[in-house]
Parts: structure tokens; sequence; C-alpha cells
């Protein structure tokens, strides 16, 4: 209704016209620059963090503490801070081999477990499906700050605390990732699978051969929300093992932060043990932009 | 047999199930339970490892913590053994009524806390949204990199973030040499404790918060004097703020970009040929549209801030002067440092109902207003229909 009594104002008279076009577009052109100076400060603010943690890491102690900003080492230190962290005054390696370990069975396993279930509570009619959906739900509102304590009591209590079992096994109940694979394969026309079982496959059959391989961008979307979330994951790891040898990369660094090796503020060390811990998941981003724009939209959101 | 429809089997237990099959395409009716021979078995078979692992990683914690915080468990042996004495509520107790270190360390966590949400989800919603709404700018060159550079800190480690933040926030690193360049004398961060309302009291000179006034000082809730309640956060809060929402805006940004390519066109255009300016459009076009995805975010800004942790083991340890203390780091030191699990156990269900009833306070809050006064509306209609009819 508004819009008709709007409309003579922006409308000009004719002969106002050509100026008011001149100086909406010189307008425009300010608008355009303004718009791209504060697009690059911003993008300044969320990577320059970046450039600092890669100088740093190259720099010595003393230029560290005196040109924090710099982007440039002076001299460049090629490698000292790298050198340490192999050379045996951390478990450095130690620290990867483990995260590997952890990161690739979470992976996998999650891949397994949560197509399967995805698959089931989709696809299969078994009665007590939909109060097993409605529990997923549920446990998917549990923030996971609050289950710290709870978790190491169970972990205790079935005697695996300490070992690979418990560092792995809490990190494959993925209710989210459940959610996920349910909701991707409900978009995938149910002709297809008919046609399979009029051939007569059985269901497994059915759900490895036929299901999953057009499942491929669901799985690689639960992939990087996996391998993204045990790669980083900490908590997990500070209340399933106390054993230096099974710490993973995130508990290594806390360590080297908080704990004996943190005295004095050896700043290129935790920078270059950082970027190092930071490049596995930087490849995968790059690589796979798109699937973390989508993991992002479908629920796999840090706190 | 044969003619029993099956629908409402797949609808049943949960109002998401139904309101995804409101969605689609019904299946073709006239089907049997259990299609194939075994289905059902297939289908618990299927589903029995991950909700196994969800009923031992998840359910059972929660109750053996919740038993475990009503006793007197020291952490030797099982808390199910005899020997263990039952307390009752007096782990709770000692959080919340009991005077005592134990009620002010806590309460302290929670007002660290507070301060902190009260910053973090609005900066960062704030933050996601306007971030969202440049990238989305149609005439935008390099939109792809500039959606990248934003989104990248929040995939990376928040321990490798945190330690890059610590050399950042040094007394005389990145941030303070930055702050030098336009003349400021920045604090030195992580090993400042004064709180950000008290200095901004004492800068004005209302309050002197090294005497602050008796009325403050002297009276108070639950074990901290008002005038500890009004601290604000600390400037090393400050900085882990900073450093939070510096990391969570970019999957926000993702959330909300999705949206607003997926708004028509028109009603913008409509909007632009009806006169509106760019904060008329933001108002009163883009917002409204966005409303779900803001509650979204919302909603999971406050579940994720509460708990906050990661940040505050690697940065502070709760430092300097407790101030960056948080029931979550609270809760872990208590069980793991302390070994007294039920009390860290009573912190982490206290917490839960906080962020529960958080999230409870926000939803009544945004809740859709028209939505009510057309409610209301429709009541009054009906109820003068109803005197007219009666009369």
């Amino acid at each position: 209704m508004t819009a008709t009594t709007v409309e003579p104002v922006v409308a000009t008279p004719p002969p106002a016209g050509h100026r008011h076009a001149n100086r909406r577009r010189r307008r425009t052109i300010v608008a355009v620059v303004v718009g791209m100076a504060v697009l690059i400060v911003f993008a300044l603010i969320f990577l320059y963090p970046f450039v600092i943690q890669v100088a740093g890491s190259f720099k010595s102690q003393p230029d560290a503490a005196a040109h924090p900003l710099s982007p440039i080492p002076r001299p460049p230190t090629i490698g000292s801070s790298f050198d340490k962290l192999f050379n045996g005054s951390t478990d450095f390696p130690l620290w990867t081999f483990n995260s590997v370990v952890v990161t690739l069975f979470v992976t996998g396993g999650r891949l397994l477990l949560d197509s399967l279930a995805g698959y089931a509570l989709a696809r299969l009619r078994f009665p007590g499906r939909g109060a097993l959906f409605a529990g997923v739900i549920a446990v998917m509102a549990v923030p996971g700050v609050v289950l710290m304590i709870p978790k190491f009591l169970v972990l205790n209590q079935l005697g695996i605390y300490d070992t690979y079992g418990a560092m792995i096994l809490p990190l494959l109940a993925d209710a989210g990732g459940v959610f996920i694979m349910k909701q991707f394969f409900e978009t995938i026309p149910t002709s297809i699978e008919e046609a399979a079982r009029i051939d007569g496959a059985g269901t497994f059959r059915l759900y490895w051969s036929v299901v999953l391989p057009m499942a491929r961008p669901a799985l690689i979307t639960l992939t990087i929300l996996a391998f993204q979330g045990s790669w980083n994951e900490l908590t997990n790891m500070l209340v399933a093992v106390q054993s230096p040898t099974l710490y993973t990369l995130p508990r290594g660094l806390a360590d080297l932060v908080t704990g004996s090796l943190g005295a004095g503020t050896q700043y290129p060390l935790k920078l270059s043990a950082a970027l190092l811990a930071t490049i596995p998941v930087g490849i995968v981003f790059i690589a796979f932009q798109r699937y973390f724009v989508r993991g992002a939209n479908e629920g796999g959101v840090k706190g | 047999m044969a003619s029993v429809s099956t629908p409402p089997v797949v609808g049943g237990g949960s109002a998401a199930t139904s309101a995804a099959a409101a969605r689609r395409p019904r299946r073709p009716l006239g089907r049997r339970r259990g299609r194939y021979p075994g289905e059902a078995t297939a289908g618990w078979l299927f589903s029995a490892p991950a909700v196994v692992l969800l009923i031992v990683f998840l359910l059972v914690p929660i109750l053996m913590a919740l038993w475990v915080s009503l006793t007197g468990w020291t952490g030797q042996g099982s808390p199910f053994a005899g020997g263990v004495p039952f307390a009752g509520g007096t782990n709770y107790a000692q959080l919340l009524v009991r005077p005592g270190l134990e009620r002010e360390d806590f309460m302290t966590s929670i007002r660290n806390t507070l301060y902190y949400v009260l910053l973090v989800v609005p900066l960062q919603t704030g933050l996601a949204l306007f971030l969202a709404m440049v990238v989305n700018q149609r005439r935008l060159m390099g939109r792809t990199f500039f959606r990248t550079a934003f989104y990248f800190p929040s995939v990376t480690s928040s321990v490798a973030i945190s330690i890059l933040f610590l050399f950042m926030f040094t007394g005389t690193g990145a941030i303070n040499t930055l702050l030098g360049f336009v003349g400021i004398r920045g604090p030195s961060w992580f090993n400042d404790s004064d709180g950000l309302l008290h200095l901004i009291l004492g800068g004005l000179h209302i309050v002197d918060p090294n005497s602050p006034p008796g009325a403050l000082a002297n009276h108070g809730l639950l074990g901290l004097s008002w005038w500890e309640w009004l601290s604000g956060p600390s400037v090393a809060m400050c900085a882990i703020i900073m450093l939070v929402v510096w990391t969570t805006s970019g999957t926000f940004m993702l959330i909300f970009l999705a949206a607003l390519q997926d708004l028509p066109m028109d009603v913008e255009e409509s909007s632009i040929l009806d006169g509106a300016n760019v904060w008329q459009r933001l108002w009163h076009v883009t917002l409204p549209q966005l409303r779900p995805q803001v509650f979204l975010v919302i909603t999971l800004g406050l579940i994720g801030s509460w708990q906050v942790f990661d940040q505050i083991f690697i940065i502070s340890q709760g430092g300097p002067d407790k101030t960056t203390l948080s029931p979550a780091y609270l809760s872990y030191t208590t069980g793991f440092g302390d070994q007294q699990y039920p009390a860290g156990a009573a912190m982490s269900f206290v917490l839960f109902a906080i962020i529960v009833v958080m999230t409870l306070v926000q939803r009544f809050l945004l809740r859709d207003k028209d939505d009510g006064r057309e409610r209301r509306a429709e009541r009054r209609l009906r109820r003068s229909m109803r005197r007219e009819g009666t009369a």
C-alpha cells in the first residue's frame, strides 16, 4: 500500500535526472570502495593471525619476542623449532601417531555405524523405530562438556580407562552423524532399491552395494566432520587416558603449554607444534571446502 | 492383513519424524509391516551398534554420574560398592546453599561465564550475520576467497588457536604492538584480573574500584558481594571472548549465508523499488525472513558458550584471580584434580540445568510475538462472537 505513495519521490523529475544519476553513480562507487575496504580489514583480522603463526614458527625466540607482528623471520632460523619437536625433546612424533590412529578408527567406525543406523531408521521398518529416532534426537541435545566426569566413570567401570579403546569408543557414539545419514537416505528414491530387492538382494547386500555407493556426498560430509572432530578433540582425551604414551596431538600440545615443558616462553616451539597440528585439517578443508559448508549446515557445529 | 496401511507406524513416536514425513510425499499405501522377510531383524541389527554406543557413552554416564553426585565416593573402587556413603543432596547444597569456599568458587565461575555468554552470543551472532551479508553481495569479487577466510578459523583445533592467541596477547605481543601504533598502552591481557565494569565505573569516577561503597561490598548474594557480581568480565576473559567470537562466527556465517541465498529475490527487489534504504531493508525485509536462523544460531551459541572449556584449560586455567573460571573447567579440576568426583559431577548437572533453563528462557523471549498477538486476537473475536450469540 505504501508503495504507491513513496514511488513519486523515488522517480526523480526528468530535468534533474542527469545530475542525480551522476551523483548516484558516484555514491555506488564510494559504497563499493568502502565495502571492499571493510572486507579486506575483516579478511586481515581472520587471516593475519595465521601469518603470525607461520612466521612465529620460523623465528628465533628473541626475534619472536621483539617483533611479534612482523611476517618475516629475521634471521630466518629455518626449522630450528621443528628440529626440536622431532629430535626427542618432545614426543611430537608419538602424539602424531596416536592422533592418526584415533582419527582413522573414529572416522571409519562412524562412517560404518552411522550409515547402518541411518539406513535402518530411514528405510527399514521395525517395531520401536520411532522411539529410537526420538532417542537419537534427544541424545543430540546433551551438551558434551557436561559428560566429562560421567564418561570417565563409565570408562573406569568398564576397565578400559587409559587404553586406545577409551580414546576411540566414546567418539564413535555420534547421534549427529546418524541423523545426517537418515536425512540423506530419505532423499534417495526407493525405486532402485526395490529393483534390487526383486533381483533377490538381501538387506545387507542391498545396503552395501546399492545404497552406500549412492550416499557418497553424505559420506564425504560425515568423513570431514569425523576427521576434524576427532583430530581436534581434547576433552575426551583428557578423561580417557593419563599415560603420556597415549597422548594425541591436542593433549600433547596442551601438555607442552601447561605442563612441565611450558616452563619458559618457548613460543616458536609451541607455535610450530600448533602449526603442524593444524596442517592436516587445513589441507582437508581446502580440498573439500564445499563439503565443509554442507557439514556446518547439517548440525556439525562446535561451541 | 495385506490391506493394513503402515504410515501411522512410521510416524509413531517423535514429533520430528511425523513432521519430516509430512513434508515428504507419502509412500504408496497398502504395504505390510516388514515387507521383506527379516526386515525387522535387519532394522534392529543395523541400528544396534550405534544405539549401544550411544547408550553406553551418553545415557549410562549421565545416570551413573547422577548417582555419584548423590554419594560421597572418593574415587577408590567402584561407586556402586557397599561401603560408599550416600550423601543425598549434600554435594548440591555445598554448591548452591551452604556458605563456604566451594560455593564461592562455583558462583564465581557462574558469574564469569554469565558475562562471557552475555558478550559472546550477541557478538558472534551479529558478526556472523554481518559477514554473511557482506559475502552474499552479488557483485562481490572473490566471494569464495572471503568465505573461506572467514570460515577457516572455525575448523582449526581449539588448542592450536589458543596457543596462537597466548602468543598474540602477551604483554609485548602482536596485539599490544598494534595498539601501540595508535598510541594505546595495551593491558597485560591474560594476567589482568580487573573487571571491565569495575574499570569503566572507576574510569568515569563513579566508584573507586579500590574502595567500593559499603552498600555493594558488604552485602551480597550466594557468597559473592554485589560488588563482585558487578565486576563484568575480566580483561583476561575479554581476550578469551575475542578468541571465541573469532573462531565461531565463521560457522554461524555459513548458516546465515545458506539462508540468505535461499531468500526470494523479488521481495528484496520490490522493497528497493519501494524506496527502502539499506537499513530499512535489513530491519524490515531481510531480518524477519532470517528469524529461524537467528533463533538457531542464538540457541547453538547459548548451548556452546556455557560449556567453555578448551580455551580456559589451555590459556588461563581459571586465573588470573579465578576470573576465567568456568563451571565446566571447575567441574573438571574438582573431579580430576582434587579427586572430588561427586562434587564435580554435581557441578556438571547444575551446568546442565543452567543450559536447559537458558535455552527455554531464550525460546520464550524470542517466541513469535505476532503469533501470540494473532492468537489473542482470535480469542477476543471468538469471545465477542460468543457474547453476541448469547445476547
